[in-house]
């Protein structure tokens, strides 16, 4: 019997509207987020464990998650 | 507008994520806030909680003061009222009166809420107004630039404490209690799905409800007292500085010391001005 398949993720980050404060990548779980430049980009996606804790505490409603 | 909002239709839970759009005014983003300002949080758990009682977008009325928190209804798609400074609280007990089928949320910063508008506050918690008062508690007066507000804490700076507030802080949960709110709690931005339930909870109670937030101005209340970004005074001042009252319970006196309590702290039942008033007509009218 193999290992349940990894469930992914889909991270949208809408670079209009986030303002790179950076609250996101501090309380992600997995250190999946990270700043480039003035906005949060995805670091390794492969890392995400889809808890969505970036997307609750987003104050700009800039990053969701999706199930892929 | 006629829309009405559906219960959410996928559960939070199941980890997918929540469409805000419904709720949110089209072309009003990005919203004026700083970086890492908690406002945005707060308003995010709102629409979450608004959308789980499904009350119906029509039926709702936001109304503000003047702050950066005051900007807050400029960004839902609800009835909508941004007043005078302090007097959020005196411009929802009038549109109460006149429409009383409309849920109320009142949306007032510290200093709106405690200082200038200290006495409309008091008062629509004596009446029993139904209507559910968010205080975003940033301890500062965020859009003239950093002045001290009633729930500064002792010893830390602001623009008009520069070597430290020598005032003691307004509790604001212990004046909502006194003066006779029937719903106080207090939630933080940090924990943000528990302040949805606390939202929710507030949303559903017919009475006077506040709730204290407690939330972050890094561009001020931050830089000033040197938290090194606003993950560090979200950490430092909303996880590590309060407790649940779940696990309060638990607690030695000496543990708790310097905490605040999170949840709800007071909930009773008595006469709802608007009520009060049908009563008082029926009673002459005869
Ligand atoms: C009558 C009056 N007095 C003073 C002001 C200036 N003023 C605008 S916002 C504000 C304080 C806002 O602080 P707070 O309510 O805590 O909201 P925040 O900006 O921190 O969210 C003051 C004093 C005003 N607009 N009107
Ligand atoms: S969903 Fe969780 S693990 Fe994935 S990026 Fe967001 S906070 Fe990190
Ligand atoms: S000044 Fe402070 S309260 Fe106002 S938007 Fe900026 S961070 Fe928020």
């Amino acid at each position: 019997m193999g290992e349940a398949a990894k469930k992914e993720w889909r991270i949208e980050i809408d670079a209009r509207l986030c303002k790179g404060c950076e609250i996101c990548a501090h309380f992600c779980p997995t250190k999946t987020l990270e700043i480039k430049g003035i906005t949060m980009s995805v670091r390794d996606l492969s890392t995400c464990i889809g808890c969505q804790l970036c997307d609750i505490r987003c104050p700009d409603f800039a990053i969701q998650v999706f199930p892929k | 507008m006629t829309t009405q909002v559906t219960a959410r239709t996928v559960p939070y839970k199941e980890k997918k994520p929540f469409d805000y759009s419904p709720f949110l005014r089209k072309g009003k983003l990005p919203h004026i806030w700083c970086a890492g300002c908690g406002h945005g949080i707060v308003l995010k758990s709102l629409l979450r909680a608004v959308d789980a009682t499904g009350i119906a977008k029509d039926d709702l009325a936001m109304v503000s003061g003047i702050g950066c928190s005051s900007r807050t209804p400029g960004y839902v798609d609800f009835n909508t009222m941004h007043t005078l400074h302090g007097r959020a609280t005196a411009f929802a007990t009038g549109l109460k009166l006149a429409k009383p089928r409309l849920k109320v949320i009142v949306a007032t910063g510290d200093g709106d809420a405690m200082a200038i508008g200290g006495n409309h506050f008091i008062h629509a918690c004596r009446r029993n107004m139904d209507m559910l008062i968010l205080v975003y508690n940033n301890y500062i007066y965020g859009m003239t630039s950093g002045q001290a507000s009633p729930t500064t804490p002792e010893e830390k700076i602001s623009t008009t404490s520069r070597y430290g507030s020598i005032e003691p802080a307004f509790d604001i949960c212990e004046l909502a209690k006194t003066a006779g709110a029937t719903f106080v709690a207090r939630g933080t931005a940090y924990h943000a799905q528990e302040l949805e339930k606390t939202l929710y909870e507030g949303l559903m109670h017919r009475g006077t409800a506040v709730i204290d937030i407690l939330d972050s101005c890094p561009t001020y209340y931050g830089r000033f007292n040197k938290y090194k970004n606003v993950a560090e005074m979200m950490d430092k001042i909303e996880k590590d500085g309060t407790v649940s009252v779940a696990q309060a319970a638990k607690l030695s006196p000496e543990k708790l010391e310097g905490k605040q309590l999170r949840g709800i702290l007071h909930r009773s039942e008595r006469l709802e001005y608007c009520d009060g008033y049908k009563n008082l007509v029926d009673r002459v009218t005869g």
